[in-house]
Order: structure tokens, then sequence, then C-alpha cells
């Protein structure tokens, strides 16, 4: 492990720390000019985080450590997540520790905790949260490991790097597993980050939601970690989806050149794909939540199909 | 040859034009029978003409004759021609009942006409792409003709007919694409790969593995025109509720066409495949045909369902034979191909004026036949011991050649044809006995009905039970050679 | 470079027909169904044009305008034309659940793969590994038609199923000589208008064209 590789890993890192609120104002600007709405600025986020840290916690007499633990843990899974997808560069030193598999386990993780959290104080929105959250990540695990073994069968590695390099930089191929991995990638991803058509990230009707009702007992520097964490994870879901389906202009090997060319290049596709999701929250309305399971059932599906196809077209 | 082909194929194809503007006019019925006379014509000319010279083609091959569909062209041209004389009366009482309306009857005319034309398509084309378009066009004609009362049960029975035999001749679709691939390979693409004659002269070099794959998938697309057991759902219901002139077409005709086509591809596969493959599978589904109809026979109430699953158990009769081979159990195919056409239609001529008199298709309703209308009683009762098998009619000679045949070579089979053979034997008897026996509860019918097609037919199968003509025995002895 | 790219650009092309296959099965509305009937017939316009150019066969154009012209604008339109007139109710039953016909077609695509996997190896075509694609959608098809009660949406699987055979054709052989292709298009329009007549006929009768009306003809 080298400086320069150990800089560029932290580089990667802070980057996704520190863009991750930019990336959701994005999304939430490019909604309401689709909607013809003026939106409230790019920076929202960032003074939102702001205000939250400086705002008093308030804890439920009931509250356990894992309560006050929990955010931590899961921005620090998350922040580990996104140290692990070569968003700016493959060869990086942490990408070497883990493959596909591990990541989707992190991404579980936190999942688990905040959970935890939102059952911990025994509220009733808390426990329906997370038992409905728990629906989804029980189905959406599967589709997006799916997603993830089909990359792997055509790199021929689980490592992201690995994947990365045999997709972008050899020579360009056409793949139609691909194809149908990249929609059961958005049907995942649209899930997990508790978007429409799973879920309405700016609704207020308790017995709607499924992400919010688990967070309804945070406040203060708790909450900020907690919404910090949810946009990081878009950013990790984004970030996991250019590097399988666009993965052109990522760096090779943690070269500093390299790696500055990569980062407009990937400020670029972000913020079409920002835009792409709200154009797609915009287009769709809210499933009902028992229709969530047919929903990722057939991302899971799709996924299992571009298994098939990559045997059946691709060798 | 050219000639006579192109009036064969070009006589129904203007019949169907000019009924579709006529058709509702009063001497419709007389149109339509003379369109079937020059076509009958035309056919025994091309019959003439195949004795004469031998094997036929035309049109730089697209068409073909030879000895397994020269009769059968015959046959059909026949029935058409007799079926039309039927249909005349037939209908006028019908329209005289209120049962079909004007647009109904040009439609009936002129798809009797075309169904016909596609019929004598498939019986003469050597394309096996063409017969397979013309196979479809065959149900296409005939599935609004089944829907013609416009009652729940005849829509029912349309909908079914068109879904299954659609879905089925799609997988003949595939099959022909798999067997066109197999030829490519040897003969090169273009249209000469898709005729029967250029494919059976290289049948040795086709691919094994697609050939019998395209068989399958043939079987189970034509089978279901034939109206294989399982496959057959669609037969009872709608030979028994469209009117009975196309009741007759369907049930002596269409059948045998199907079949006929299943027979060619048979030829092909059992050159390119070493092992009884086309046989064994032949036989299968004959046998099954024969053991489920005549179940299912025994407990029908509607006349005409009967006689729909008495078709079933014959054509399955008949598949069975060809899937034994041979060259007697093939002549026996042939032979009973040709009966059972002219005595089935003759059945259901009889069973036509029948339900008419009663108002009535349910077997319970129909009562003393013999005494109100003594010919029709008489017709039916002919008809009946004719298709039972007894002699001396043509079909107990076919009937038992099978048997015998079916003793010496694959006697676990005979058995269950015996057993089934006997139940359906039984079960017809006892009910046509009792509709033509009995007090009568018949009325008079406001037209004479048309009884000379009836006994045309049976006199012509009680020849053929006596006296088959030489050349008709030589086209049945080279096509059973041909059919191996 | 169109030797190097078409052949995957087919993959690709075949890929989004199946996908097309399995999103009709899950359809529930039929005006999508409809619409996603004619998205295939382009994706097969696109698929037999391709073709056409990589192995410099003429009569390949001629079948993908024959496809273009049929299924992409005829064959819609008369559809749309039809639920219009018959002012039939947007949402389709279903006699199974959507994610258990899913995986039975999941099921029927591993099967077709595995039925076409010897032709395929045999064919010489250059889109030969798209056979078992074609089969998986004509069987995808299939399974739609038994899975729906109602007339419209088993017609449209009806017609999907001749697209799938086309493509299989396409495929396997590059296309049936003309003079098949024109009379299996003949075929197919006629059916179409045949079903749109006899479709009003059973509306009159029953009042509605849910196929579960025309079960009742049984061995009474």
């Amino acid at each position: 492990m080298n400086l320069a590789g150990a800089a560029a890993q932290f580089t990667e890192l802070m980057l996704a720390v520190l863009l991750a609120p930019l990336l959701t104002g994005w999304v939430n600007q490019c909604r309401a000019w689709l909607q013809n709405k003026s939106a409230p600025g790019l920076l929202q986020p960032y003074r939102v985080l702001a205000k939250l840290f400086q705002k008093e916690v308030v804890l439920a007499h009931n509250a356990s450590p894992l309560f006050r633990a929990a955010p931590y843990l899961v921005f620090g899974c998350l922040a580990l997540a996104a140290a692990i997808v070569p968003s700016l560069s493959t060869g990086l030193p942490l990408n070497a520790a883990a493959d596909a598999i591990a990541l989707v386990g992190l991404l579980a993780l936190a999942r688990f905790f905040i959970a935890l959290a939102g059952m911990d104080v025994g509220t009733a929105f808390g426990t329906l949260g997370a038992r409905r959250e728990m629906m989804v990540g029980f189905l959406a695990e599967p589709a997006l490991l799916m997603v993830l073994f089909t990359a792997s069968l055509i790199s021929h590695s689980s490592s992201l790097s690995t994947i990365v390099e045999a997709l972008g930089h050899r020579e360009f191929v056409i793949y139609p597993s691909m194809a149908f991995a990249g929609v059961a990638f958005t049907m995942v991803s649209l899930a997990e980050n508790a978007r429409i058509p799973v879920d309405n990230p700016a609704t207020h009707l308790e017995l709607t939601m499924i992400h919010e009702a688990m967070v309804l007992e945070y406040s203060g520097r708790h909450l900020a970690m907690v919404e910090w964490a949810a946009s990081l994870k878009l950013f990790v879901y984004s970030c996991m989806g250019l590097a399988l389906f666009f993965p052109f202009g990522i760096a090779q090997g943690g070269d500093w050149p390299g790696i500055v060319l990569a980062l407009p290049v990937l400020l670029a596709k972000l913020a079409a794909g920002g835009a792409a999701l709200a154009l797609i929250e915009m287009v769709s309305a809210k499933m009902r939540i028992f229709r969530a399971p047919e929903f990722l059932g057939t991302a899971f599906l799709l996924a299992v199909l571009a298994m098939l196809v990559h045997v059946l077209l691709e060798g | 040859m050219a000639a006579e082909m192109l009036l064969l194929l070009a006589s129904p194809l203007a019949g169907g034009a000019v009924l579709a503007l006529v058709g509702q006019r009063g001497y419709a019925a007389e149109v339509n029978a003379g369109f079937a006379i020059v076509t009958f014509g035309a056919a025994a000319r091309l019959v003439a003409r195949v004795i004469a010279d031998g094997p036929l083609s035309a049109f730089e091959e697209q068409f073909f004759v030879d000895s397994l569909n020269v009769f059968l062209v015959a046959l059909t041209a026949f029935v058409a021609m007799t079926t039309s004389l039927f249909s005349r009366p037939y209908m006028r009482i019908e329209r005289s009942h209120g049962r079909v309306t004007d647009a109904g009857m040009r439609l009936y005319h002129s798809m009797y006409q075309l169904f016909t034309f596609t019929m004598l398509l498939v019986l003469t084309t050597n394309n096996l792409g063409v017969m397979w378009v013309a196979m479809e066009a065959a149900t296409l004609t005939t599935v609004l003709l089944v829907a013609l009362y416009r009652t729940h049960a005849s829509l029912e029975a349309a909908w079914k007919y068109f879904i299954l035999c659609g879905v089925g001749i799609a997988q003949a679709l595939f099959g022909t694409i798999l067997v066109y691939f197999a030829a490519e390979r040897i003969l090169g693409a273009g249209i000469g790969s898709l005729l029967w004659t250029h494919l059976a002269a290289v049948k040795a070099d086709l691919e094994p593995t697609v050939m019998s794959i395209a068989f399958v998938f043939l079987l189970v697309g034509y089978g279901t025109k034939v109206g294989l057991v399982p496959l057959h759902n669609w037969l009872p219901d709608a030979h028994a509720e469209g009117p009975t002139p196309i009741s007759a077409v369907l049930s002596g005709l269409l059948l045998n066409v199907a079949l006929y086509a299943l027979i060619r591809f048979k030829v092909l596969t059992d050159g390119a495949l070493e092992r009884p493959f086309a046989s064994g599978l032949l036989m299968g589904f004959g046998l099954l045909s024969v053991a489920v109809a005549a179940f299912f026979l025994s407990r029908q109430r509607d006349i005409k369902r009967m006689f729909a699953y008495s078709s079933i158990e014959h054509m399955g009769l008949i598949t069975f034979a060809f899937g034994m081979g041979g060259p007697v159990a093939s002549f026996a195919g042939l032979l009973h191909m040709t009966v059972h056409s002219l005595t089935k239609s003759a059945i259901f001529f009889a069973v036509g004026h029948a339900a008419q008199k009663n108002g009535t298709q349910l077997m319970d309703g129909i009562r003393g036949l013999v005494k109100v209308s003594p010919t029709i009683g008489w017709g039916l009762m002919l008809g009946t011991a004719a298709i039972l098998g007894m002699p001396p009619f043509g079909v107990f000679a076919s009937e038992f050649l099978i048997l015998t045949t079916a003793i010496a070579q694959q006697p676990w089979a005979a058995p269950i044809l015996l057993v089934s053979l006997g139940v359906s034997f039984a079960a017809i008897f006892s009910k046509v006995q009792a509709m033509v026996f009995g007090e009568p509860s018949a009325a008079r019918l406001p037209h004479r009905p048309a009884l000379v097609p009836v006994f045309t037919h049976l006199a012509l199968v009680l020849l053929l039970g006596l006296y088959i003509p030489p050349y008709l025995a030589d086209w049945y002895r080279l096509a059973a050679r041909l059919i191996g | 470079m169109l030797q190097h790219y078409g052949p995957q650009l087919v993959n690709l092309l075949a890929a989004v027909l199946l996908l097309l296959a399995f999103a009709m099965l899950s359809q529930r509305r039929i005006l999508s169904l409809i619409n996603l009937f004619a998205a295939q017939g382009l994706v097969l316009f696109l698929a037999t044009a391709l073709v056409a150019s990589i192995t410099g066969q003429p009569h390949l154009y001629w079948s993908a305008g024959l496809t273009l012209l049929l299924k992409v604008l005829l064959l819609p339109w008369i559809l749309h034309r039809l639920i219009r007139r018959l002012n039939v109710k947007w949402d389709v039953e279903t006699l199974l659940n959507i994610p258990t016909t899913m995986l039975v077609g999941i099921v029927l695509v591993i099967l077709a793969f595995n039925l076409a996997a010897p032709i395929s190896q045999l064919a010489g075509t250059v889109t030969r590994s798209t056979l078992g694609i074609a089969m998986a959608s004509v069987l995808l098809s299939f399974l739609m038609m038994i899975t729906r009660s109602k007339a419209v949406p088993q017609v449209v699987g009806f017609l999907s199923m001749e697209n799938g055979l086309f493509f299989a054709a396409t495929a396997a052989v590059y296309g049936m000589p003309m003079v098949v292709e024109l009379g299996v298009a003949l075929d197919v329009l006629v059916a179409s208008l045949i079903l749109g007549v006899f479709l009003f006929q059973i509306r009159e009768r029953f009042d509605s064209v849910d196929t579960r009306h025309l079960e009742k003809l049984k061995e009474h």
C-alpha cells in the first residue's frame, strides 16, 4: 500500500461523503423543475444538515444504547461501502479487501441496524417501518446479488475492481444480459433508496412510509447522521450502477492524472443519473405496499433472466 | 396437366368471389352446386390424366399429384359436390326456420367455396410452406361458419376451434421452419428446399435430431387438426354446432387433409431417422384417440357430438394403421380414409335432416324416424351400419385388415382396439336404433329433404367393400409403398 | 464495423424481445399490452433489417418492410380500434398471480434454451444463438394465452406467438422464402380481421368478452 494509493482512496471516500447531499439536492432540483415548481436550492441538504447538527437531541426514556449508536454505525457502514465501490478509480487499496458480495453484506448490515433502531423505542410506526424495510430488503437483496453475479460471470471475478476493468477498460462489447441486469438494478435501487414507485421520500403520511417511519424518533445530530447516511446510500447505489453499466472514464490503478480526469466524468454521469431518477419518479405513481413484493419479484426474475441470457448468448 | 390444375383451383376461388356478392339470393344454392360440379369435373379430368400418365407436377414443380393425393383430390371434390347438393334443401329449411340471416347465407356460400379451394390447395401443393398457409386458411374459412347460428354454444365452439387450432397450427409452422432448416443445409436456400419432391429425394441425408424435433412439433400441430387425443377438445364442439353441411365437410374432408399433411412429413422423417420414431408416435396417439373417443362416445346425448367422437375414433384408427406401417396396414389406412369420409358425410346428411324434423339434436328428442320419413330413417340406419364396420360395407374391409395386421405385428394393441371398437359399436347402435324405431316425434319439413347424396355415398361405400377398381387399388399400393 | 457490432446488436435486440415477452406476461392493462405488442413488432423489424444488412440478403429487407407494415402499424391499429369499439375495461384478470406466472415463465425459458441448443449448434447463420430466445418468446406467449381469461389478451398472445416464430425463422434460416412469408402474413391479417368480427358476435351474445363464459359446453 503506497502513499499515492492511500491518498487516492481517502480522496474517494471524502468525495463520497461530501458530495452525497449534493446529489440528493440535485435530484430534488430536477424533480422540482420537471414539476414546474421552484426548487429550494442545490445546497439545501447541507443547510438542513447544518441546522440539525446544532439542534438538541431529544431521546425517549426507554431508548437503548443501540438507539444512540445506530446512526453512527449506519453511516460507518455506508461510508465503507462508498470506499469499496470504484467511483473514481479501480485498484485502490480497499478494493482488494472486499468484493461485490461483501458490498451487499455491508448494505445489509446498515439496513439491519436502522431497522433495529426503528423498533428500539417500541412505537407502532417504528416497527411498521422496520417490518416493511425488512420485507423490501429481503426481496431486493437476492435481485442485487443476481445482478452482481451476472457481472461477475462476464468478468470471471466478483471483485468490483475486476468487473469494472472487464467492462470498461477492454474493448467495447454489447452485452444483452447487462441490459436485463440494468433494468433489474434500476428497480432494486429504486426500492432500496426509498424512491417512488416503492416509497415516497417526501411523504408525511405515516401509514404509507417505509424508510421515514423508521427514523421518526430521531432528532438533532442523530437525525442529521441518518439523513446523511440515506443520501450516502443513494450515492453508493448510483456509483455502483455507473461502475457496472457505464464504466467508461474510471481511472485505472490509482494513478493521479487518471483520477483528476475521472472526477468531472463522474460528476457528469451522476448529474445525468440524478436527472433520470427524477424523471422516473415523476412519471411513476407510488405503488401500494402489497404490490412491492411483485415489483421486486419482477426485478429478481429479470436478474435471473440476465444470467440465463448470458449463458445462452455469450458463451 | 397445368390446365386441369388451374381449373381445379380457380373454380372454387371464383365461386367464392361470385357468391360473396350473390350468396343470399334464391339461386345462390344452385350457383354453389354449379361451381362444385365444375370443380369435380376438373378433378375427374386430373384423375384421368394421372391414370394415363402417372405422377405429375405443374407450374415449376409447385404442384404435385401422385398416388397418395390423387384419390384424395377426387374424394374431396366429390364430397364437396354432393354436400353442396345436400346443402340446397337443408339451408333452405334452415333459412325458413329463421336460424340464418341474409348476410349469414352470403358468408356461408362464399366460405364454402373458399374452404374447398384451401383444401384442394393443401392436397395438390408441393411446397410445404404453402401447405401450412392453406391449412391455416382452411381453419379461418370455417371459423365463422361454425358460429353461423350465433347461439351461445356455437360461439363457444367456434372460439375453441379458432384458438386451439390456431395455437396448434403455430407449432406446425415451427416444425415447418425446422424442416426447411434441415433441408437448407443440403439443398441450399431458396424455394427449392421447401418442395416435398426435392426433400423426398434427399431424405436420408436430412439431419436426424432436427427432423425428430420437427416431427414432434408437426405432430402436435397438424395432429390438433386431425383431432388426435389429447389435442381434440375443439372437435366435438365445432363439428356439432355448425350447420350440418359444414359438419359433414369438416368430419369427412378436413380431417383427411390434415392427416395427409402429417403423412407427407412422416415419409421425410422416416427417411431421416433409422429408428421407428415417427411410427411409434403415430401408433401411440392413434391408439389413445381410439380408446378415449370410444369412452366419451358412450356418454353423449347430442347426436352430432356422438358422431364427431366417432370421427376422432376412426381418425385414430387410421393414424394407428399408418403408424404400424407395412404394405397391408398402409393400404388399409388409405382405404379407410376414403370410406370413412364417404360414410361419415352420409351419416351427417341423414342426421341433419333428422334433427331438422325433430327440432333438436339431442338423441332423446328424436324418435321413430323410419315411420315418419323412411328415407331418412333407413339412410341413418344403413349409414350407422356402415360406420360400425358391418360387412359388406367398405369400412368392414379396412377395419378387418387393420385389426389382423395389429394382431400380427403389434399384439399388445389389438385388445385395446377390439374393446374400443366394441364399446363404440354398442353405444352407437343402441342409440341409433332407439332413434330410428319407436314412437315418432317428428314434424313435417317445409321442403323435401335431399337424400340422393346419402344413398350415393352409401352405395359407393358398399361398392368399395365388394370391389375396388384396379387403378384405385394400384394407387393404394403405390402410396402404401411410399408411406413405408 | 457493422460486421463486428452487427451480431452483438442482433443479440441485444433478441434480449429486448425476450424482455418484452416478459413485460407482456406481467402487464395488467390491455392498452399497454397492445403497445408492447407494437414495440415487439418494431424490435423484430430492426432485427430483420440488421440481419439483412449484415448478411446481404435483399429479400430480408422486403420481409422487414412487411413486418413493419403489418405488425407495427396495421395490427395494433386494428386492435386499438377493436378495444375502443368493444369498450373493454382496462384491467386484465389473470388465472395465476403475476409472480407465479413469471416463475413459470423462467422455467419455460430454461426449457426453450435447452431445446434450441442442439439446433443452434447445427445452424450456419450468424444469429443462431438467438434461436433459443425465439423459442422462449413463443412459449411465453403461449403461457400468456392460457393464463388470461379475457379474449383480447388471448388474441395478443396468439399474435405475439407468431412474432416469435417469425424471429425463429429469421434466426435459424434467414427467413423463409417470400411466398411463404407473404402467405403467413396474409393468414395473420385475415385471422385478426376474423377475430374482430368474432369478438363482436361474442360481445353481442354474452355482453362481455370474458372467455370464462365460453367454457359451458360439456358432455351433457
